[in-house]
Formats: C-alpha cells, sequence, structure tokens
C-alpha cells in the first residue's frame, strides 16, 4: 500500500465521471441528430436535441468546475509543458509505445507525485482541453442560440461553418475518448488505471 | 448632413428592389387608378350639383405600385373586366357579371401546369370546407401577386412573401371573418409544440408542413386540414428532406448536391437544416479515421498480448 499515491482527488474523480458520462450521452444524441432518419437511429430525433442541448450545457458548467479546480488547485501543474526537449521526450514516449513496449521496457516517464501524466499524455490533453473542448463548447453554445450567429462568415454560411467546427470538434473527442480508453489499459494491469481513476490511489 | 441626404437621394433614385423589367403605365389602367387607386374617390352629383368625395372600398381598391411589380403588369383592366366599367357611375349590374379565372388564361401552359394546380387546390382543404366562397384570389391577388419561387436567390424573401399570403386570413380577424364564423386560431398558441418557433417561422413557409407535395406542381396547392400536417421532426430534418421537395425544389433541380453536400441547396440559402446538411466526403473520411483507430488498437492489443 505504501508504494500507491493519491493522485486523483475527489473533484477530479466526478469532474472525470461527468464528463465522461455526459460525452457519452452527447456522442449518441449527437449522432441521432446527424444520422436523422437512419432508422437505426439511436435516439428519436424530438428528443435527441433536448438531450444533446440539456447535456451540452451541463458539460460546460462541469468543464468551467475543471478550469476553476486547475486553477485554483495544484491539479493545473500537471499541464504544464515545458517546450525544452519537448520533442525529444515525446518521441521516446511514442517509442515506448510503439515499440518498447512489446519488449517489456520500463515506461521512460513513470507516474509519480509530480508527474501524474507522460509527455504524451500531457500534449494531447492539453490540446484536447484547452483547444478542442473550448471549440466544441463555444461552436455549441452559439448552435443553441442560431440567430446571433454572423449570416456570413468568409462568404459562407455563419450556421454552417460554427456546426462544422462543431462537429468536427467532437469527432476529434470523440476519436481522443476510444484512444485515450485503450491507453488506459497499459498500467501495472489491464484495469488499474480504471481502478485509480475511481478509487484516486495509483 | 450632405452625405446622408447623397445616400437618401441615391435610395430614391436606385430602389434596392427597382424592378428594370418595367412597363409603360396603360392610360386605361390610369383612369381607373383615379378612384381605385386611392383612398377616396371624387365625382359630380347632379343632385347636389357639386362634386363629392367618398371613401373607396377597401376590397376594390388596388396598389397602382404593387400592380406595375406584379406578373399581371402588362394587362389592361378591361382585359380581365367588362369594358363596359369605361363608363361612370358603374352600371350596378356590372357586379352580376362572372369574373374570368386562373385557367381562363393559364390553361394548356406546361410551364406552370395550372390544371393540376387547379386539380389540387380543388381537393384542398380550403375549397372542400369554403367552396364557392374560396377561389384562387384568396391567395393570390390578381392585381399584386409576383411569383418569386422560381428564383435563384432571395428564398427569405420568397418565405416571408409566401407567409404573408397565409397570414392575411389566418392572423388577420377581419379577412378571415370574410368565409368564416369563427374566430382565426392563435398561430403562435397553436404552434406551441413547435421548438425554436421563431427559426422555422423566419426559415420555412407554412405550405411545407401544411401541403402535400407532389411531383406535378413547384409549389403544392393541396392544403391539409391541420390534424394532417407535418409533425415529425425528421420530415424536414433528415437527409429525405421534404423541404428538397417544397421550398427548396427549384434549386434542387438547378445545383444538385454541389459541394458534395446532402442537400447542398437549403446551404445555398445561407441555412443549415441538422440532419439534413451533411457532407458526404467528411462522412466518409470520418468513417475511414474511425476504422483505422479501431485497426491500430486491435493490432497493438494483439501484440501486446503476443509479447507478454
Amino acid at each position: 500500500m505504501n508504494d500507491k499515491i493519491y493522485l486523483y482527488p475527489v473533484w477530479v474523480r466526478l469532474w472525470h465521471l461527468f464528463n465522461a458520462l455526459l460525452f457519452l450521452v452527447l456522442i449518441f444524441s449527437g449522432l441521432s441528430l446527424q444520422y436523422s432518419g437512419v432508422p437505426a437511429t439511436l435516439i428519436p430525433f424530438k428528443y435527441a436535441v433536448s438531450v444533446h442541448s440539456i447535456s451540452g450545457i451541463v458539460l460546460t458548467v462541469n468543464y468551467i468546475f475543471y478550469l476553476f479546480g486547475n486553477y485554483f488547485t495544484s491539479n493545473g501543474r500537471y499541464y504544464k509543458c515545458p517546450l525544452h526537449g519537448m520533442f525529444n521526450r515525446i518521441a521516446k514516449q511514442f517509442r515506448y509505445y510503439s515499440y518498447g513496449i512489446f519488449k517489456n521496457e520500463a515506461p521512460p516517464f513513470p507516474v509519480t507525485a509530480d508527474r501524474k501524466f507522460n509527455p504524451l499524455q500531457k500534449l494531447s490533453y492539453v490540446i484536447v482541453m484547452y483547444l478542442f473542448m473550448p471549440l466544441l463548447i463555444i461552436s455549441g453554445v452559439a448552435l443553441l442560440f442560431p440567430d446571433y450567429i454572423p449570416t456570413q462568415i468568409f462568404s459562407r454560411s455563419g450556421i454552417h461553418l460554427t456546426d462544422l467546427i462543431h462537429i468536427s470538434a467532437g469527432f476529434i473527442l470523440s476519436m481522443f475518448m476510444v484512444v485515450h480508453i485503450y491507453l488506459c489499459t497499459i498500467g501495472k494491469t489491464t484495469t488499474s488505471n480504471f481502478k485509480s481513476m475511481i478509487n484516486g490511489w495509483h | 448632413m450632405l452625405a446622408c441626404m447623397l445616400v437618401l437621394a441615391g435610395m430614391h433614385l436606385f430602389p434596392k428592389n427597382g424592378n428594370p423589367d418595367t412597363v409603360e403605365h396603360s392610360p386605361a389602367n390610369s383612369k381607373c387608378f383615379k378612384c381605385h387607386g386611392r383612398p377616396t374617390y371624387t365625382f359630380y352629383n347632379k343632385i347636389l350639383g357639386r362634386n363629392v368625395t367618398k371613401r373607396q372600398n377597401p376590397y376594390l381598391m388596388v396598389d397602382s405600385v404593387l400592380f406595375y411589380e406584379s406578373n399581371h403588369k402588362s394587362l389592361e383592366c378591361p382585359d380581365c373586366h367588362s369594358y363596359k366599367y369605361n363608363h361612370f357611375p358603374h352600371n350596378s349590374e356590372l357586379q352580376l357579371e362572372p369574373m374570368p379565372v386562373c385557367l381562363d388564361c393559364h390553361e394548356g401552359d406546361d410551364n406552370y401546369n395550372f390544371e393540376t394546380i387547379n386539380k389540387e387546390y380543388q381537393e384542398s382543404v380550403h375549397a372542400i370546407r369554403h367552396k364557392d366562397a374560396f377561389s384562387c384570389f384568396m391567395c393570390h391577388d390578381p392585381h399584386t401577386y409576383k411569383i418569386n419561387v422560381r428564383s435563384d436567390e432571395n428564398i427569405d424573401k420568397t418565405i416571408v412573401y409566401d407567409n404573408n399570403i397565409c397570414l392575411s386570413c389566418h392572423a388577420n380577424f377581419n379577412k378571415y371573418q370574410l368565409i368564416s364564423s369563427k374566430r382565426n386560431p392563435n398561430i403562435i398558441k397553436q404552434h406551441d409544440w413547435l421548438p425554436n418557433q421563431i427559426a422555422h417561422f423566419a426559415h420555412v413557409r407554412c405550405i411545407e408542413c401544411h401541403t402535400q407535395t407532389t411531383n406535378k406542381t413547384l409549389v403544392a396547392h393541396k392544403v391539409l386540414p391541420k390534424e394532417k400536417a407535418v409533425k415529425k421532426c425528421v420530415e424536414c430534418h433528415s437527409q429525405n428532406s421534404i423541404l428538397m421537395a417544397s421550398l427548396y425544389k427549384f434549386q434542387a433541380k438547378e445545383k444538385r448536391n454541389k459541394y458534395g453536400f446532402f442537400n447542398a441547396a437549403i446551404l445555398n440559402n445561407d441555412s443549415y437544416v441538422i440532419g439534413a446538411n451533411r457532407n458526404l466526403y467528411l462522412n466518409y473520411l470520418s468513417w475511414v479515421i474511425f476504422g483505422l483507430i479501431l485497426l491500430f488498437i486491435v493490432i497493438h492489443a494483439v501484440l501486446r498480448i503476443l509479447t507478454k
């Protein structure tokens, strides 16, 4: 028990749980909107609109909670990516995932109390949480109020462009989620990382 | 101040919506408009021995500006009304003369197919419920009607124009009472169930949901009873959107799926209908990316298991 580190405080676990559940609801309701009229549609259109809108608003509140948490607690430090030597660190981690792991090598950046994420995790989390999540949320909020979207942006329909940003960001984040879940199976055991996210201990 | 005056003068001299396709004003029409183009008319009253000014019946008034912008602008009043109206005061028996109907002039016009329009109209709730009290002219005032759906641009303008035709009765107590003893329903309240009501009212026409579309006419004329109106979201919000068979029918024929988007004609109008607009290539790309990611995961996982 002594070699375990308490890495995931309650607020992080709660945020993460809600984020995951809401994202699943948003993926299914979003697909139902995008592929409406298809017989195998997951949720009927008229419910999918409300489900997607309400879940999106709750996700936004949850995201703001996450931003505050990172700002006012020490959790934010895990996301800092020093540029110096970043490329080499990422290449090292990439080599591990694509080669070293099959040779049963030790991970190049093991988890410590000061290093929750490896360099590749850091970079992807920063891109996901600080670039694509804001894009997804801002475009989603705009689509809730389509009358306020400029009619024309770069001589294309404003609402059309906003929707393209929204579904593209949504797709990228959904793909991230798939890869994220798979990479979580790379731990001491296949399920150890999932357990950590429930009890907080790594 | 000078700049403002120049702009105002410019707007007056070069009106934005000015109709370049103007016709010369007919002297015969001008004679009629002298009384029927104004809210009052003046005539010499022989009994009183002086000029008398009377109020014009609003149902007998014609806006000459709108007339000369309408589809019938090249016609003269006697083309449809008896030449005997040239005499004033008009003979009261003239009111008993049957008025021409659309088919009298438009029969055999393959471009518009008025025969089918008439057939659809005869099956509409308007014709069935109100019989002779209703006619084409209730919606299409022949003095002002201007067709605008057969245009590549300004769908928004078409929507406003066409919806105003419906609202001229359904949102106007006095006109509604001309053929019904009931009170006109509250449109906003009746459509309470419709999500995002403002966006729907601004971007689609009433007839999108309240008529039965066919392949035979560009604008459907079989207005359905309210119980049969479209209420399912996916009728419009889907790849097989009925909007392509109604509001965007003209554009759909002109520009089929340009840019690789399903129902690209809708995008052409700066609109975006969830479920109806999807990019074919982005669809393929997203499935390919998703497939490759799954493939990568499976290969990686299998290699991990094999090398453990």
